[in-house]
């Protein structure tokens, strides 16, 4: 299926949670979804048999100086079409559901995501950091994170 | 003579308290510094939670504060044991962005090395997953072959390990005269050594009765959990980028995907995916020989279409290519400016150690340390 097919699907079967298909150019085609809609989303394109997103190959987390932005990579095995979704999110409070349930590999991908840009992602079953120290401060990914001076008594070298 | 004594345990009876063990940071199994801190019961693992993050270089962070082409070097820290399939989507993926188009010879030599490399890589995990065996011969085998691959890249661009050789656009330096036939010597000789592996370890009565029935990976479970290469391929799932997606000029050579075929136990299990990292080597091995023959006589430029400056158009691309270890893709957001905004690495052995719990509940701790190895896993990349 093509990017404008699989977002007529999706329109059909959630309404105007999705927002919109983008295709520019040096874009790779993607669909604009509601936070609060993306389990729903997902699952449609995963269990649909004319899509069958089986296969999240990326998830990542951006800053987008004004928004976060997450960013799914889905493929499917069978069909061998890709899509890529978007959620932005609000800077100050950064929630969206977990699509751990739907695809497992999701679980250190969103670990990662709230580590370095601290996502939140609710309903996760392990949400703690994965790359960084347990008790680090700060979410480094972040435009405006601020390198500390000390780390435990420790003088950061620039 | 004595007569043999048989001893009748109870295993139902032998009473033992739960147990929590730190696996790692440090010990040779674990290759590198991973940490598992591991629940037991008696002798049976019940629980399994990975710490990682000891090796974080924060490659990401270095990658947005760095141009286009000096991320590459900090690419081939990331898996630093096949460097060269590590920078090959990057460039790869900036190339298309960019509207470069490379010279025919240059697609040659990139396939030779990515090859070669993917060899290089297996032969280490196929070498220290029998060490984890108990196996000591094939690793010796294994090494003095890579020696020669390394050597080889050595002439190529300077560094062993560390290469920076594919560059945005081309080569670092054109092959030397002799790279022909040097990769026919290597593929001969490779050949042999892999031959003799399969009867020395593959084969090995201890080895399989080690490895079958070990660490099952049904596919529905591989999917979900995102794995690739080989870890995917053993559970019988046909999905090799260099077929399905062939980047590069991967379409102009036959060659086979090996998957895993439940040979000696169930479908999945640690001796299937190595045995497809060992079968994968002969696929390698044809590949390159078809590319020597196909690849352009005549010496080229390969800096030609090296662009002077790099500024990219506003944009972002998802590009992904068949590392040995699996899919490696790397997503790059460009605003237009020489640096990138965001570089974020799906990195394969990250995705595929996720589902080392999934799939070591209710074996031994021995076994553990099997179905680790056979998932082969470079903490550069997990951590990066």
């Amino acid at each position: 299926m093509n990017p404008k097919d699989i977002f007529e699907l999706l329109k059909k079967e959630i309404g105007d949670q999705a927002l919109e298909l983008v295709e520019k150019e040096y874009h790779d085609p993607f669909i604009v979804v509601r936070a609060n809609s993306i389990v729903e989303t997902c699952l449609v394109l995963r269990d649909d048999p004319n899509t069958l997103f089986d296969y999240l190959v990326n998830l990542s987390g951006v800053d987008d100086k004004d928004k976060f932005v997450v960013v799914y990579h889905l493929y499917s095995l069978k069909h061998r079409h890709r899509i890529v979704l978007k959620v932005y999110l609000d800077r100050e409070n950064p929630h969206i559901p977990t699509v751990e349930r739907v695809w497992r590999s999701a679980n250190w991908h969103e670990r990662e995501a709230y580590d370095m840009f601290g996502i939140v992602f609710d309903g996760h079953s392990d949400l703690r950091r994965i790359l960084c120290p347990y008790d680090w401060e700060g979410h480094p990914l972040r435009k405006d994170y601020k390198t500390p001076d000390y780390y435990k008594g420790i003088k950061v070298p620039l | 003579m004595s007569e043999t004594k048989t001893f009748e345990i109870d295993f139902g009876k032998v009473y033992s308290e739960r147990m929590r063990l730190n696996v790692g940071p440090q010990h040779p199994s674990t290759h590198g510094v991973l940490r598992l801190e591991v629940e037991l019961e008696g002798e049976v693992v019940t629980e399994i939670v990975p710490h990682i993050g000891y090796l974080h270089r924060c490659f990401e962070k270095h990658a947005e504060n760095v141009t286009y082409p000096q991320v590459i070097p900090y690419i081939d820290r990331m898996d630093y044991i096949s460097s060269m399939n590590n920078e090959f989507p990057y460039v790869l993926g900036m190339e298309k962005l960019l509207g470069i188009e490379v010279p025919e010879k240059v697609q040659y030599i990139r396939v030779i090395c990515a090859e070669l490399n993917r060899i290089a890589n297996h032969q280490i995990a196929i070498a220290t997953f029998g060490l984890d065996s108990g196996a000591f011969t094939p690793f010796l085998y294994y090494f003095r072959d890579r020696e020669m691959i390394i050597t080889l890249f050595e002439k190529l661009s300077g560094g062993r390990l560390l290469y920076n050789y594919f560059w945005i656009g081309g080569l670092m330096h054109d092959v030397h005269p002799t790279f022909a036939e040097d990769c026919l010597e290597i593929v001969k000789q490779v050949r042999k050594t892999n031959d003799e592996a399969l009867d020395l370890l593959m084969y090995n009565k201890i080895f399989v009765e080690r490895t079958a029935n070990i660490g099952i990976l049904p596919a529905d479970v591989a999917i979900n959990y995102g794995c690739s290469g080989p870890v995917l391929r053993g559970s019988g799932v046909p999905y090799d980028l260099r077929k399905v997606e062939p980047y590069s000029i991967y379409d102009k050579f036959d060659f086979d995907v090996v998957v895993g075929k439940g040979e000696m136990g169930t479908l999945g299990d640690c001796w299937d995916r190595n045995i497809v990292r060992v079968r994968e080597i002969y696929e390698s091995c044809k590949i390159i020989e078809q590319a020597i023959e196909q690849m352009p006589k005549e010496p080229c430029d390969v800096r030609q279409a090296v662009p002077k400056r790099i500024k990219p158009p506003v944009g972002e691309f998802y590009c992904r290519a068949e590392n040995p270890k699996g899919e490696l893709g790397f997503y790059i957001i460009s605003d237009g400016s020489p640096k990138p905004t965001r570089v974020r690495a799906r990195a394969t052995s990250f995705v595929n150690l996720s589902v080392l719990p999934e799939i070591s509940k209710g074996y031994m701790i021995a076994d553990l340390i099997m179905i680790l190895g056979s998932l082969d896993i470079v903490l550069g990349e997990i951590d990066r």
